[in-house]
């Protein structure tokens, strides 16, 4: 069974008398270790779908399924436990709380299972030793590299053991070196067995990706490997 | 429930922490309210412990019956009196009395002298039961006795502050004083009894009833007072009701008249004062609380600025899984901290004020925390932050997770 099925997904926005259609009949169907990218010029309806997907907005027509719950009928606490479940968010401007340290923030999204410090300081040490920032814990988010600062943001990300990691620009605010850096960490990810999903506009990251979807005007408009034989060729 | 309770308590004792100045700018407000009310409660609890002792040293099982003549009566010369008739009708006849005694004012002159000094003190005719009376003992020397009255002996006691005010030595038994161009020997020395209200309970002089009588020569129009205690089984109320009777009888009232006469117990007095110390408690009180809710005003508005400033955050928080009650209680719990942080700031420095208030201003009663006016102000600062919490807890949890996200 897919891990994720859209069915006839819309989203809808009404600006004054327009009605924008940001997302336009999508179908999609993403299995346990995909490694998928999402990529499309702005305005293409990426982003829109990066929040439907991360439960954080409702799509206005369809049905989502996300690891067998039905989530489209879910009010807002109910899909905040789904993303504190399901999902582990890296967004491109990292995203951390500024006043709690590394080890604070990977230790955050624990507080909402009522787990007890003792335990989340263990399993944040953990996810931060896999990102390998087990030198770093106690830094302020301002101490720290941009590089550093996003492994943060995937330790916190990987520390509730998520069915999918979403990624939203992960190097769009990161130089050439780090980027690489941080690719190469998805793909060690992937290979561990974690669900990818990136939403990018950079061909070169999507490169990374097994899988990539082409969106335009809330379409779909190119699936599969199609595309990256178009680039390689 | 309680998980959520301590991790909100946690995060929001670290923000509070975060910010110490802008924190406690904040909870100013209510670090003054909670400052002035237990400063003002630590004052006029003092005053009036003090006041209820004061009065128990009267003799809280005394009454004093005076004569009353009417503002309009005097006008006409007309005067009541009370006699010693009436006194010895009510010793007779009263029921409940374990002692009483007449108190009989010097007329005329109240000087006193003593070699080449001068004093003018309150000079009273009485007897021995006043001792029981009024709770008046002897430091030295002896009380009046018996018959110190029935042969109008030439005697005196004294109070410490007439002592000191004539010179006298440190034991004045045996010395002689000048009461009104008469000689009296001093045969006693009061115990001190302190101010009540500014007003020395030690400069009074007391000799025989009879003597006083004599003294004042053949009047016939004396005008006593009488105090008398009350035995232990004795109700004030029925004591007082058949008193009144009786003098009203004797006196001739018909039932249209009023009485000529008072009866006061001590504790009425008390209650008058009482009642004046918990009419300036409410006012100031009243005052107070208004800064209060200005001070839970200004926790409103930091909170508000507060949760504008950290949207972002609670973008982040929410991403991550954070339901509303999470972000609602973090922020509530950050208001009801601070707020009792400065409930707590407040009420030392209150206690400190009041310390302070009280040990400036001499003769004035020592300061006193009572219970209840801590949970009060602690209690009322709490109830303070919650209620003005609520609102920018409320907003903060009601945020759009996207919204809260894309804020810059």
């Amino acid at each position: 069974m897919a891990l994720i099925e859209l069915k006839s997904i819309t989203k809808y926005y009404e600006m004054g008398d327009q009605i924008v259609r940001a997302l336009d009949g999508i179908d999609i169907d993403v299995f346990r270790n995909d490694y998928l990218a999402f990529i499309g010029s702005s305005g293409s309806g990426k982003s829109t779908m990066l929040n439907i997907l991360g439960c954080l907005d409702k799509p206005t027509n369809g049905q989502y399924h996300l690891n067998g719950k039905n989530v489209e009928m879910m009010d807002q606490n109910e899909l905040s436990e789904v993303r504190n479940l399901e999902i582990g968010f890296i967004f491109q401007s990292f995203n951390l709380l500024p006043r709690s340290t590394a080890l604070g923030n990977v230790m955050q999204p624990l507080v909402y299972r009522n787990i007890r410090l003792k335990q989340r300081k263990e399993m944040a040490m953990d996810a931060l030793t896999r990102v390998g920032l087990d030198d770093r814990t106690h830094h302020l988010p301002n101490q720290l590299s941009g590089g550093q600062r996003q492994r943060v943001a995937i330790a916190r990300a990987l520390v509730t053991t998520p069915s999918i990691l979403l990624a939203d620009e992960p190097t769009g605010n990161l130089d050439s070196k780090t980027s690489i850096e941080i690719m190469q960490l998805f793909d060690e990810l992937h290979a561990e067995g974690h669900t990818l999903i990136v939403v990018t506009h950079e061909d070169e990251i999507a490169r990374h990706c097994k899988r990539v979807i082409e969106m335009k005007d809330g379409k779909i408009f190119n699936d599969s490997d199609t595309v990256l034989d178009a680039v390689t060729h | 429930m309680f998980f959520v309770l301590f991790e909100s308590s946690r995060s929001a004792l670290i923000s509070i922490y975060a910010h110490g100045l802008r924190s406690f700018l904040t909870t100013l407000g209510i670090v003054i309210g909670v400052a002035s009310v237990i400063a003002v409660i630590s004052v006029t609890e003092g005053m009036s412990s003090f006041i209820g002792d004061t009065f128990a040293s009267l003799g809280s099982n005394s009454l004093t019956i005076r004569s009353y003549t009417p503002f309009e009566d005097q006008m006409k010369g007309i005067r009541a009196r009370l006699t010693p008739e009436d006194l010895e009708l009510i010793s007779r006849r009263g029921e409940g009395i374990a002692s009483i005694t007449p108190i009989l004012y010097a007329a005329r002159s109240s000087q006193i002298k003593f070699g080449s000094q001068t004093a003018f003190s309150q000079i009273m005719g009485t007897t021995y039961a006043f001792q029981e009376v009024s709770q008046s003992y002897i430091s030295s020397g002896r009380f009046l006795a018996p018959s110190d009255n029935d042969t109008r002996r030439r005697i005196a006691i004294i109070g410490e502050k007439v002592r000191d005010n004539l010179n006298l030595p440190e034991n004045p038994v045996n010395e002689y004083v000048d009461i009104g161009g008469e000689w009296f020997k001093i045969v006693g020395l009061l115990e001190p009894k302190g101010d009540i209200m500014g007003q020395s309970r030690d400069d009074i002089v007391l000799m025989p009833y009879a003597t006083m009588r004599s003294l004042q020569g053949n009047q016939a129009r004396t005008d006593i007072q009488i105090q008398l205690s009350l035995s232990a089984t004795a109700e004030v109320d029925v004591v007082a009701q058949q008193l009144t009777t009786l003098l009203r009888n004797a006196h001739d009232l018909s039932s249209e008249e009023d009485d000529d006469f008072t009866i006061q117990t001590a504790e009425q007095l008390m209650e008058t004062f009482d009642s004046i110390i918990n009419m300036v408690t409410i006012v100031i009180g009243g005052i107070v609380s208004i800064s209060l809710l200005v001070g839970g005003i200004g926790i409103m508005n930091i909170m508000l600025v507060s949760v504008t400033e950290r949207t972002r955050e609670i973008g982040i928080c929410k991403a991550i899984g954070a339901k509303r009650h999470h972000i609602l209680m973090q922020f509530l719990i950050e208001a009801l901290l601070l707020s009792l942080l400065g409930g707590l700031i407040g009420l030392a420095l209150g206690y400190g004020l009041g310390t302070l208030i009280s040990n400036t201003i001499p003769s004035f009663p020592q300061a006193s925390i009572p219970l209840w006016s801590i949970a009060l102000a602690l209690g009322f600062s709490g109830f303070v932050g919650v209620l003005f919490g609520i609102l920018p807890a409320a907003k903060a949890a009601n945020l759009d997770p996207i919204d809260a996200l894309r804020y810059e």
